[in-house]
């Protein structure tokens, strides 16, 4: 095996132009290791979303390539590669006539599990994600809190084994305790997953509390790209807007 | 006689008449539904298409049902050997009342998709479903609530409508209705009218309740694969009663007759039914009321074989020749034109002539001393006239009546020609155009003026048949022969009289007069 064995994804001169010629990925180089956690950074509207939907092929680049396991997405079926992805966005877009072991049960059903399979399996994930299944099983995604819902979106995402995570500024809606609170088990749990995430936020703690390597995004283009150390260091104006958000005393508490 | 009275007295009849209304509306909706639901979803996933379908969807719904019945009726649409579209009856009734209900329902199925919230489709997708799954198990699911409230506008809508579908013989609540209206009898309109409105009523609960339970969250905790089970039975049922309503069920030895939407063209219909019943052993069968000109195209179509047309009516409105006066030559005109234009034979004439009659109340002739026509002029700038759409349209109506007579009305009001009678007697009009043979004159003690500058072409009553027909059975020829010079104006005016005034059964009153002019009963 060579080296792309340790690659799980890998971006190669993407560029990505909207239909009325508007640019908003230019030129993006990324590899993206097994088991580490990618965290694109950047203002809003700076292409990150459009980054991660360039790995679900949920978008097509316009130019370059872009590779999952050593196959460029285009070759593909979408269907079968989303289901080897995770998916979790900031809405969650838990289905609301679906209970909330439905919704966690959602791919291994499409999958064609067993339905006894089906049921430990969710249950395994709801006490995962720090939901009693007794309690939340049988509920439907209304009748619960917004940290409750992220809960299940990420259990959701992980319900057949994904070996590849994409988030998508998961806990950005929610209040800041629930948020830290959500930020520090994802954490363990990523711990002892090991998954290949790709992380799109625009909080620099939760990029620092969260990444092995800062991907860092300006008008489409990709100005950093390393450890979280080398954002602190880099002379970049952007970098160090950014460091400077991290720098601020109330917030220091998080620094690493 | 009271709305309860005859309700216990005709049960029956009220039973079946709604039967057959809610046939038509639960058939057509379901079709519509058929239809409209997945052409509103295909709109959802090709845009640019919602525009024009939309757009003819939504000029479907304001093409007046008499119009939309008159570009069906010639139709000849077949599918798998079942003819699908065109014809008088069920068929095209329920063809139009589609075209009615398909607006709400594509609307309301596209609006529904399309506000699903994104990110929820956006989640779908991302993890993996197809767009079928996405639609199946999400997008309508969640859309389910505001379809169904466009189906059930679309029901209460269709029964409303359904009611005109008495107009080409589908039956239906609308039979009361329009007999009502005829014979000027408002415990009739009320009988069609007010189960008609408590079915709308029903109707508009019952959907509104299974929307309210789909849209709560009962839905989530149904199994969907019952549901899914549910659909498959209502579809194979909505077949099978398709396949009943539309299966022809035709008997080979079987002549059809019509008639159109009066009394005395009713009256006349069934007097060829039974003299065909009576001299040969084909079995008839009977398609009255037919409104409009669709008694013509249904027999210019092969739908029925022969009714009862006029000959002044022939050469105006369907020849579309210029009036003339001499009967015998109008007679001539139309034979030979219809032979060559149609394929259809005019038969012997029935003896008397049906002439609008320009009626005004009794009381007024005689305060005023008026006789003729031509006496009205220095009265008519006072006078509201009252006239039915069809004479205000045809070519021997209104607009050559008063150029003939230099008449201007204080006001025109066009209406139903069965409601202007009541408009005159209520004294909301003062000068109508009747029938001559009409059995309302007496009953209303009307006086008819005369028309003495012979303005109206004659209108000989004759029976207009199939060639085709009178040569495959010639016993037919010979039965429509014994109705030759049967009947006088006067007799023809009792027997109006004997329906509209005395509420005897049509079935009857024919009976007793073949017998009495010697022309047994079926054998």
């Amino acid at each position: 095996m060579d080296g792309n064995d340790q690659k799980a994804i890998e971006f190669r001169n993407v560029s990505f132009r909207v239909a009325d010629g508007k640019t908003l990925l230019s030129a993006i180089n990324l590899e993206i290791y097994r088991g580490e956690t990618l965290v694109l950074l950047g203002r809003s509207g700076c292409g990150k979303t459009t980054t991660l939907k360039l790995i679900n092929r949920l978008l097509d680049p316009t130019e370059g390539e872009v590779q999952v396991e050593g196959r460029a997405t285009t070759e593909w079926e979408p269907i079968r590669l989303r289901r080897r992805i995770g998916y979790v966005i900031q809405e969650i877009g838990l289905f609301p006539h679906f209970t909330v072991q439905e919704n966690v049960s959602l791919v291994p059903c499409l999958e064609g599990w067993e339905e006894e399979k089906v049921r430990v399996r969710s249950h395994q994930l709801l006490e995962m994600v720090g939901l009693e299944p007794g309690r939340f099983a049988a509920r439907y995604p209304p009748e619960l809190s917004g940290g409750q819902r992220q809960r299940v979106g990420v259990a959701r995402a992980l319900a057949a084994d994904p070996p590849i995570m994409l988030l998508d500024e998961p806990f950005g809606a929610l209040d800041p305790i629930t948020r830290r609170e959500l930020q520090q088990e994802f954490c363990s749990l990523q711990r002892r997953l090991k998954k290949t995430l790709v992380f799109v936020t625009h909080d620099v703690q939760e990029a620092f509390l969260l990444a092995s390597r800062i991907g860092l995004l300006k008008d489409g283009k990709m100005v950093l790209l390393g450890q979280p150390d080398e954002l602190l260091k880099s002379d970049d104006p952007e970098a160090r807007a950014f460091a400077l958000c991290l720098r601020d005393p109330r917030a220091s508490e998080t620094a690493p | 006689m009271n709305l309860g009275e005859f309700f216990l007295e005709h049960r029956a009849e009220v039973l079946e008449l709604t039967l057959e209304h809610l046939l038509l509306v639960g058939l057509s909706t379901g079709i519509a539904v058929l239809i409209g639901v997945p052409v509103g979803i295909a709109l959802t996933r090709k845009p640019w298409l919602s525009r024009p379908v939309l757009g003819f969807a939504n000029i479907m719904q304001t093409v007046p049902s008499l119009a939309l019945f008159g570009f069906l009726i010639p139709l000849n649409i077949y599918l798998f050997h079942i003819r699908v579209l065109g014809g008088i009856g069920a068929r095209t009734a329920i063809a139009a009342l589609v075209l009615y209900a398909l607006l709400p329902i594509i609307r309301n199925t596209f609006t529904g998709i399309n506000s699903v919230d994104p990110a929820i489709r956006e989640a779908g997708k991302g993890m993996g479903m197809t767009d079928r799954q996405l639609l199946f198990q999400v997008e309508i699911p969640l859309s389910v609530g505001v379809i169904l409230a466009g189906i059930r506008v679309a029901t209460v809508i269709s029964v409303g409508t359904a009611t005109i579908a008495a107009a080409i013989d589908a039956g239906g609540l609308g039979r009361y209705i329009f007999r009502g209206l005829r014979m000027n009898d408002n415990t009739l309109i009320l009988a069609g009218a007010v189960p008609a409105a408590l079915m709308a009523l029903a109707a508009d609960l019952l959907l509104g309740w299974v929307e309210r339970a789909f849209s709560s969250r009962i839905f989530g905790r149904l199994k969907r694969r019952s549901i899914a089970w549910a659909s498959v039975v209502a579809v194979l049922g909505l077949a099978v009663g398709i396949g009943i309503a539309v299966y022809p069920g035709k008997a080979s030895h079987r002549v059809a007759i019509g008639s159109k939407d009066f009394t005395e063209q009713i009256i006349l219909g069934e007097m060829l039914a039974q003299a065909i019943e009576a001299k040969t052993d084909l079995a008839v069968e009977r398609r009255f009321d037919l409104g409009g000109n669709l008694a013509h195209q249904a027999l210019v179509a092969g739908e029925i074989d022969a009714y009862v047309e006029y000959t002044g009516t022939a050469l105006t409105a369907i020849l579309h020749h210029r009036p003339l006066t001499d009967p015998k030559e109008v007679y001539r005109q139309v034979k030979q034109d219809y032979e060559a234009n149609f394929g259809l034979e005019w038969t012997q004439p029935l003896g008397f002539e049906n002439t609008f009659a320009i009626l005004v109340r009794g009381e007024d002739a005689l305060r005023l001393n008026l006789r003729a026509i031509s006496d009205i002029a220095p009265y008519a700038p006072k006078w509201r006239a009252g006239f039915g759409q069809d004479f205000m349209s045809r070519p021997d109506g209104y607009e050559g009546f008063a150029r003939t007579y230099r008449l201007k009305f204080s006001e025109l009001r066009e209406m139903d020609l069965s409601l202007t009678y009541r408009a005159l007697v209520e004294r909301q009009v003062d000068l109508i155009a009747g029938n001559s043979t009409d059995g309302l004159i007496a009953r209303y003690q009307l006086v008819q003026l005369r028309d003495n500058r012979r303005y109206f072409p004659p209108y000989d009553a004759v029976p207009v048949a199939r060639r085709e027909t009178l040569r495959k059975y010639p016993e037919v020829r010979e039965a429509l022969r014994t109705l030759g010079g049967l009947i006088t104006v006067d007799e023809m005016r009792q027997l109006n009289f004997e329906v509209d005034g005395e509420h005897r059964p049509i079935r009857e009153v024919v009976r007793d007069f073949l017998a009495k002019k010697g022309i047994s009963g079926p054998r």
